[in-house]
């Protein structure tokens, strides 16, 4: 069975969509031992993240288990993650 | 298990047959090219570097062009120089002769010129192409193959299906007791706990600190934004949006096993199973770096696609999605994007990459073989006098 996004960790805050997710649809994500279901609050493309909770500005984003950098907006559960409300501390010559 | 290969003198296995035509300087490439096209057969690689090098950079040069020149597939290599670099074929001589590598060898400046430099460089890649006519495939033993790994062109489904599956592919073949080399350091950065976690001493830990921390210093030295080139643009489209999502992902291809050792770019490991070379992420210096430290396969997933191979070593490529397989079929060899389709599960994949893997070491042409790809480069790691 093909699923609608996919979770790494049971850790995880974010899931992968694996089709584009329409705004409206409900959604089941398996994350580990739960099974969640979200509401897709905005149209979110194949590849891309969609928030498994409310993340607040400056909270760590979780996928595979393991921070993938950090919030800088509040992120609604149901929408969509990406560069323009997280960012990565790694390597950021532009930071130090 | 076993696979057919070349068993060469130095006690190396070849997974192909070629006669290389190596310029050791760039004022020889042009010269190098034209030996190469009245030679049908041989295969020959261009590049800008063999003078101007200072210091730590001449070493690494040498290294990378003897490596690369000494690899098990190159049955004989044809050095093409000029006469007065700083890296002349003498001074690669020396290094072949450590791997007993098959030579020959002219200087265009000795011989009079371009039109005689070609007249002597066609008798010569003729004499090798008959010598490595002579050499047999044979059935040797997969714990004599070295397979490098990269992801280039990456999406978020590389990290979820393509690289765990090659990752299987790579347990199982350190399962042989072959080699699997992971590189790109700066895809390292935001996975050097789960790494340093996996060495297989302290020793080989504190290393995988001492790359990471050193090429994060180099990157934040340039006080560039690192987003925008890691993340790629191609990448921030497939939807990733970190440096640290990106190796999460990474990471994944090498497979779970212990890491015995970090090597130098284009050094050849002293150990087998799972070996980290630091490297850039570029996807034709990463590749020519393993190829030079020995690897005789290159295992490339893209998610975006990408075309290249090399000219000595088959680079089979697996896509991480099937939009991507189905766009670009003539360049991806198997499609990992069936596991997001539902028909194929990560472990099934990452048997049928370990078993392409074996057919491609005993002769099955790649794509980017039949193709003709041949990219090849070297970077510099410092100032050009």
């Amino acid at each position: 069975m093909m699923h609608s996004a996919i979770a790494v960790d049971k850790l995880d805050n974010v899931a992968t969509a694996l089709r584009n997710l329409e705004q409206g649809e409900s959604i089941r994500i398996d994350t580990g031992d739960n099974a969640n279901e979200i509401a897709v609050k905005e149209s979110i493309a194949q590849g891309f993240k969609i928030a498994l909770e409310d993340i607040g500005e400056g909270q760590s984003v979780i996928k595979y288990g393991e921070v993938i950098g950090l919030a800088t907006l509040n992120i609604a559960k149901g929408t969509c993650v990406h560069v323009h409300n997280i960012e990565g501390v790694k390597g950021r010559g532009d930071k130090s | 298990m076993k696979f057919m290969g070349y068993r060469r003198i130095s006690g190396n296995v070849g997974v192909r047959n070629h006669v290389l035509i190596f310029p050791t300087v760039t004022c020889a490439a042009t010269v190098a090219q034209m030996i190469s096209r009245e030679v049908p057969g041989t295969v020959c690689v261009t590049h800008q570097h063999g003078c101007g090098h200072l210091g730590e950079e001449k070493d690494h040069m040498i290294r990378v062009m003897s490596g690369f020149c000494a690899n098990p597939n190159v049955a004989g290599v044809l050095l093409v120089g000029l006469g007065c670099e700083l890296i002349t074929p003498e001074v690669l001589i020396e290094h072949l002769r450590k791997t007993r590598q098959q030579v020959e060898s002219l200087s265009i400046q000795n011989l009079g010129g371009t039109t005689k430099a070609v007249e002597k460089g066609i008798e010569l890649a003729r004499k090798l192409l008959s010598e490595a006519a002579e050499t047999r495939r044979e059935e040797v033993d997969l714990s004599g193959l070295i397979v490098g790994t990269h992801c280039g062109g990456s999406d978020t489904m590389s990290g979820l299906t393509a690289n765990p599956a090659l990752g299987i592919a790579c347990d199982l073949l350190v399962a042989e007791s072959g080699t699997v080399i992971l590189s790109e350091t700066p895809e390292m950065l935001g996975t050097e706990h789960i790494l340093a976690k996996r060495a297989a001493n302290d020793s080989v830990r504190r290393h995988i600190f001492e790359i990471t921390e050193a090429t994060e210093k180099r990157l934040k030295s340039t006080g560039a934004d690192i987003r925008g080139t890691e993340p790629s643009p191609g990448n921030i489209a497939g939807g990733l949006s970190t440096l640290e999502e990106k190796s999460l992902g990474a990471i994944r291809k090498g497979g779970t096993s212990p890491i015995n050792e970090v090597i130098e770019f284009a050094q050849k490991p002293s150990q087998k199973g799972l070996v980290i070379m630091d490297g850039p992420a570029h996807d034709i210096i990463s590749n020519t770096g393993m190829i030079a430290a020995g690897a005789q396969l290159i295992a490339f997933t893209t998610g975006r696609g990408t075309p290249i191979g090399s000219p000595i070593a088959p680079v089979t490529k697996i896509s991480s999605n099937s939009t991507l397989y189905n766009c670009m079929q003539d360049n991806i060899d198997i499609n990992a994007g069936t596991i997001l389709d539902g028909e194929g599960m990560i472990e099934g994949i990452g048997e049928e990459i370990f078993k392409e893997l074996i057919e491609v070491a005993s002769g099955k042409l790649t794509r980017a073989e039949l193709l003709g790809h041949c990219e090849f480069a070297i970077h510099s790691i410092g100032p050009t006098v």
